[in-house]
């Protein structure tokens, strides 16, 4: 089940906690992956770990000619994309009251925009080989919103609309477009949350846990393998029950 | 050298459109005469810069209509 033989997949924001899960799957299944992310280092550290079918592109998603430049970089050097990951996200969070327009703007630019590119990008060798998985990672957050954080809502509810609308222009192409939704996931960005917000959150997960990143991964796994061919345009909520949509 | 432009394009369109060739003349339209949807538009300018490896930019693209648009495009830019 599930095997990914012969795919290449690119992971945006591999050197994240999600990212690297999802790289790890992928590559467990058979895929041959290339790693993006800022932090070359971490990157780098992650191939090692999995060795050969990896290959490391380092790029900062808010630069629009790195990002375009990226998906003609992985099919130069990897031979094709088959599977994009639009992983990648960064949080600026803050009331909206005070909150910055840069601080709005870097968000929706790496988290939205640089996934829009990337997509743009990598459907053209995709509809040529009449197959393509284009898995957007979402946020439970982006459908029930979260006070502090309207510009990552934003970007992540917005990740869901273009989804839907890319997954109705390229199906009859083969490919498919879907997102994946965690609710809290163990990872850096909620290590930073204190005892007492923990506990708060814990109350309202019916699985009384947090999650974790190969959870999400198990999930990404999923939409990109042959067994979801027939799955486009979804959101796939991975969040142990805290919001039910 | 122009009717093999025409040929090799009117061949494209008979391939990716799964259209009868006599259908294809110069005039016919790609959407409305051959029953192309825009995405099939778009796979046809993909399909032209792979044969005839030129670019086609998008505000070119967007101008190439028919049979004849399409060849006199690529003669003109080959």
């Amino acid at each position: 089940m599930f095997d990914l033989t012969g795919k290449i997949a690119l992971v945006t924001g591999a050197s994240g906690g999600i990212g690297g899960a999802i790289a790890r799957r992928l590559h467990g299944q058979g895929a041959t992956v290339v790693l993006s992310g800022t932090r070359a280092e971490a990157l780098e550290a992650l191939a090692g770990e999995l060795g050969e079918r990896t290959q490391v592109m380092t790029c900062n998603l808010g630069d629009p000619a790195a990002t375009e430049a990226l998906v003609g970089q992985v099919e130069a050097e990897a031979g094709q994309l088959d599977i994009l990951i639009n992983n990648a996200g960064l949080t600026r969070d803050g009331l909206a009251m005070r909150m910055k327009d840069e601080d709005w703007q870097q968000v929706l630019d790496v988290n939205l925009t640089a996934a829009f590119r990337l997509t743009r990008a990598s459907l053209k060798g995709m509809m040529k080989r009449r197959w393509g998985r284009i898995i957007g990672i979402s946020s439970i957050v982006g459908v029930t919103g979260n006070p502090g954080q309207a510009n990552y809502a934003a970007s992540k509810a917005g990740l869901i609309g273009m989804t839907k609308s890319l997954a109705q222009e390229v199906a009859s192409r083969g490919i498919t477009v879907n997102c994946v939704a965690p609710g809290m996931i163990e990872t850096a960005m909620t290590d930073a949350l204190n005892d007492q917000q923990r506990e708060r959150i814990l109350t309202a997960i019916p699985m009384q846990r947090l999650g974790k990143s190969e959870e999400i991964a198990s999930g990404v796994v999923y939409l990109a393998s042959e067994e979801a061919a027939y799955v486009t345009g979804q959101t796939l909520h991975v969040n142990g029950g805290m919001a039910m949509i | 050298m122009s009717n093999d432009i025409a040929e090799r394009v009117k061949k494209i369109v008979v391939e990716h459109l799964g259209v009868d060739d006599a259908k294809v003349t110069e005039t016919a339209s790609f959407i409305d005469d051959l029953g192309a949807d825009s995405l099939d538009t778009v796979e046809l300018v993909m399909a032209f810069e792979e044969e005839f490896g030129c670019e086609i930019p998008d505000d070119a693209a967007e101008k190439i209509v028919t049979v004849k648009d399409a060849i006199d495009f690529i003669q003109e830019h080959s």
